[in-house]
């Protein structure tokens, strides 16, 4: 990385500085404006805090931004290799930086809501702390105590539903992009990797970390090309079906007790619907697009789909069963108890449970070896042959955020959601002061638990996609009908009979079913270990894996 | 009814086609006025974001606050159900009508969750929208050989749709000018999908089993029918 050219900045030229003398002088208008909304609002409003964030803030705020996108812009030379060289620790950062702003906003609205709440509670007053504002005095004198007054402003936009939705719908869709934008620069790096190759690395520098951002704006630029004969609205609308059920899924996905957007009474049936509605997407654009391999890639996720979803949904069952909720947060709320308590590890009938919801999920989500409908060795790309730009990336986003939503549904129902593999009761003792309650969230159960389990299973997903070979349709729909339809019944049924046995509440019964659970706990303990160990060995013997893979020389040459 | 769908090219409409569409459009119009037009008591049903809120967290007691977000989303996902609706009489293409009635029945499921029946909501996206998808696969092995074939049913079957749609608009107008709301104030209680679970399997046992048996002797006979042509 020597020369850097990035073509949506201007380059200043010595002597050219007009873009940056235009945002100066934007940035002094509007403080300006501020300044004189300021004065408005004190004197007609009697300083209402909305009007002072819409009037006097948002314009300091923009004023802010265009000062420091001039400043930025005129001294590009000079700090633009410094943000190259150190852009993945930037954005590393940057993620960083946010997941903890939500953890405060969060934590900061947990801990003042009960006192506020029962303060509203006694106050006399019409203004209660959901049904209707409260001024920033009254927040300050509602917990005097415990809310210092400089807090109280970043309490106060809090006690707005809406407010409170904007900060987790923005950080639901920063996840919803940021999951596809990493997913695939690892999965090419995965990809490089299985198959003796280093995969990207060139573009940014380490490791081309920069690949998918580049993609993604290389796709953003791209000609949008509609086919003369092709449906044009269909197939214009066909990403929108893909893309919306996908980010909507999140909607009902908890992270956590608390990080959850909507908790659902119903969040699993919900995401399961929300999850088959993306394949009208694919027919839709195999259709619309009028082309044979459109077509054939379409027909066959939709068989594919609508077989597969069978087995998932009764896979899906038996967590149900166990727990008996349909409640995500309440499944994940049931297996607390640290490595044993996990579902999966409840009875031998959840655990193969586990390993055919995994086998449905795959397919559900289009993944090899169930990647037919766009089987690039037969059918060119299947349904998103005629697709470019950014109508092709968005399936790919949707591709890799349903993904991410089928590994969240399996470690929530079966791998202990977003607890850690210790006992959350071993931190009962510590009590509930905000810093026992920050490691308590590191420790034992929190959205960073979630998250790694989720990657990890995004891992396997990704190690299987390089590592089978694609199947055939009618193999496809025999593993099925044939194979996963009747497992997954007997499953249903033995995970019945295993509840219905525990309800007896007999002592030999329940002896015998702490040691299934131990034997299968500890099965699962050498799989969770020994795959990262097998995959740590082949990275470290990487270079004599790859000499013993050396091809003799083809006769006559 | 899609055999008659025939094979035309993509030029313009006949005449008749143009006077079927706009006796569609003429009936949805008054459709459409209806919707609008309907008591809009069921919206005052509706949980506000701040009654979920507060629901999570237990506080009770509190009136809802009537927000204005949930009219603005209730006139919005009404009207693109009716559009929706529109569409699916409009469109000639049977894939396109497979397409906005799978808009409609979302739609649909939308106003489920805008009410507070999430479970309702659910099950229409799994079973309605579902079925419309098989809907639309249909479409597309039937019209995947000229994508361009057009749905135009002769003028008796429009007359005969149009006397039954008549029907249908009259007696659910009179359902929904007759009938008495339910008016509640404050939060409604949520209906708990355990408790729906009990009563199919208790109160409602029988008709739940009927149901099933039935489902199971359409899947034998549709089995059946596919068997025949050897």
């Amino acid at each position: 990385m020597t020369q850097f050219s990035v073509p949506w900045l201007p380059r200043p030229e010595r002597g050219n500085y007009g873009f940056p003398a235009k945002a100066v002088v934007a940035a002094i208008v509007l403080l300006v404006v501020a300044a004189v909304f300021y004065w408005v609002t004190n004197t007609f409003l009697g300083g209402r805090p909305v009007a002072m964030l819409l009037l006097v803030a948002a314009p300091i705020l923009v004023a802010i931004m265009a000062a420091a996108a001039a400043f930025a812009v005129s001294t590009w030379r000079a700090w633009g290799p410094i943000l190259f060289k150190t852009a993945p620790f930037l954005l590393i950062g940057a993620v960083i930086a946010s997941c903890v702003c939500v953890w405060a906003a969060n934590a900061l609205f947990e801990w003042a809501r009960e006192d506020l709440v029962a303060a509203a509670a006694n106050d006399p007053g019409a203004t209660t702390w959901f049904n209707g504002p409260l001024t920033l005095d009254e927040i300050v004198s509602a917990s005097p105590a415990l809310l210092p007054a400089w807090i109280s402003p970043l309490i106060w936009p809090l006690q707005f539903p809406l407010f409170r939705d904007v900060v987790s719908m923005t950080t639901l869709i920063i996840f919803f992009t940021i999951v596809p934008v990493f997913v695939i620069w690892w999965e090419r790096k995965v990809a490089g990797r299985i198959q003796s190759r280093l995969g990207p690395m060139r573009v940014g520098g380490w490791h081309g970390w920069a690949q998918s951002p580049a993609d993604g704006i290389k796709l953003v630029l791209k000609e949008d090309l509609v086919p003369k004969e092709a449906d044009r609205i269909l197939f214009r609308l066909a990403p929108y079906f893909a893309i919306i059920p996908a980010a909507a899924a999140y909607m009902a996905l908890p992270f956590g007790v608390t990080y959850v957007f909507r908790d659902l009474d119903i969040a699993l049936v919900f995401i399961l619907a929300l999850l088959g509605i993306g394949v009208v997407a694919v027919i839709v654009a195999g259709w619309a697009s009028n082309n044979k391999w459109s077509i054939y890639g379409a027909m066959r996720e939709a068989c594919q789909m609508v077989s597969y979803e069978i087995p998932m949904g009764m896979a899906l069952l038996v967590p149900v069963l166990c727990v008996g909720s349909l409640s995500l947060r309440e499944i994940g709320e049931a297996q607390a108890e640290g490595w044993f308590s996990w579902l999966a590890f409840s009875n031998p009938f959840a655990f193969i449970a586990f390993v055919s919801y995994f086998i449905a999920s795959l397919a559900s989500c289009k993944r090899a070896p169930f990647d037919l409908p766009e089987a690039e060795s037969e059918l060119v790309a299947g349904f998103l042959t005629e697709y470019s730009g950014f109508r092709w990336a968005l399936f790919f986003f949707a591709e890799y955020a349903a993904m991410f939503v089928i590994c969240g549904l399996a470690v929530i129902l079966f791998l202990g959601g977003w607890h850690s593999p210790l006992p959350a009761s071993w931190g009962a003792a510590w009590g509930d002061g905000i810093l026992a309650r920050g490691l308590k969230g590191v420790l034992f159960s929190g959205p960073i638990w979630f998250v790694l389990k989720g990657t990890f299973f995004l891992y396997v997903q990704l190690w299987l996609r390089w590592t089978l070979p694609r199947i055939r349709i009618d193999q496809v729909l025999y593993a099925c009908i044939q194979v996963l339809l009747p497992l997954t019944m007997i499953l249903v049924l033995g995970s019945t009979l295993w509840v219905w046995a525990g309800m007896s509440e007999s002592g030999a019964w329940t002896v015998f079913d702490r040691i299934v659970t131990w034997v299968l706990g500890v099965v699962g303990m050498i799989f969770a270990l020994g795959l990262p160990a097998i995959a740590a060995y082949g990275f470290y013997h990487r270079r004599r894996l790859v000499g013993s893979l050396v091809i003799d020389p083809l006769p006559g040459s | 009814m899609f055999a008659r769908a025939k094979a035309r090219g993509s030029g313009g409409l006949s005449a008749q086609a143009k006077a079927c569409g706009s006796f569609r459009i003429a009936i949805l119009l008054v459709l459409t006025g209806m919707v609008l037009l309907a008591p809009t008591g069921s919206v005052a049903w509706a949980t506000d974001d701040a009654v979920t809120a507060e629901q999570q967290i237990g506080v009770t007691g509190a009136a809802p606050p009537g927000g204005l977000l949930e009219p603005i989303l209730f006139y919005a996902v009404a009207m693109t159900t009716v559009i929706a609706a529109l569409g699916v009489c409009i469109a000639k293409n049977i894939v396109r009508m497979a397409v906005w009635l799978f808009i409609a029945l979302g739609s649909v499921a939308m106003l489920y969750f805008l009410l507070a029946a999430d479970f309702l909501g659910a099950i229409q996206l799994i079973v309605y929208v579902g079925g419309t998808l098989i809907l639309l696969i249909f479409g597309v092995m039937l019209t995947s050989k000229s994508p361009w074939v057009r749905f135009e049913p002769p003028k008796l079957e429009l007359i005969g749709a149009a006397v039954v749609c008549g029907a249908l608009l009259v007696a659910l107008c009179v359902v929904l000018y007759s009938a008495v709301w339910p008016e509640t104030e404050g939060v409604v209680p949520g209906v708990s999908v355990a408790d729906l679970g009990r009563r199919l399997l208790t109160t409602y046992l029988v008709p739940f089993e009927v149901a099933g048996v039935l489902l199971m002797i359409v899947m034998v006979g549709a089995a059946h029918l596919a068997r025949q042509e050897k």
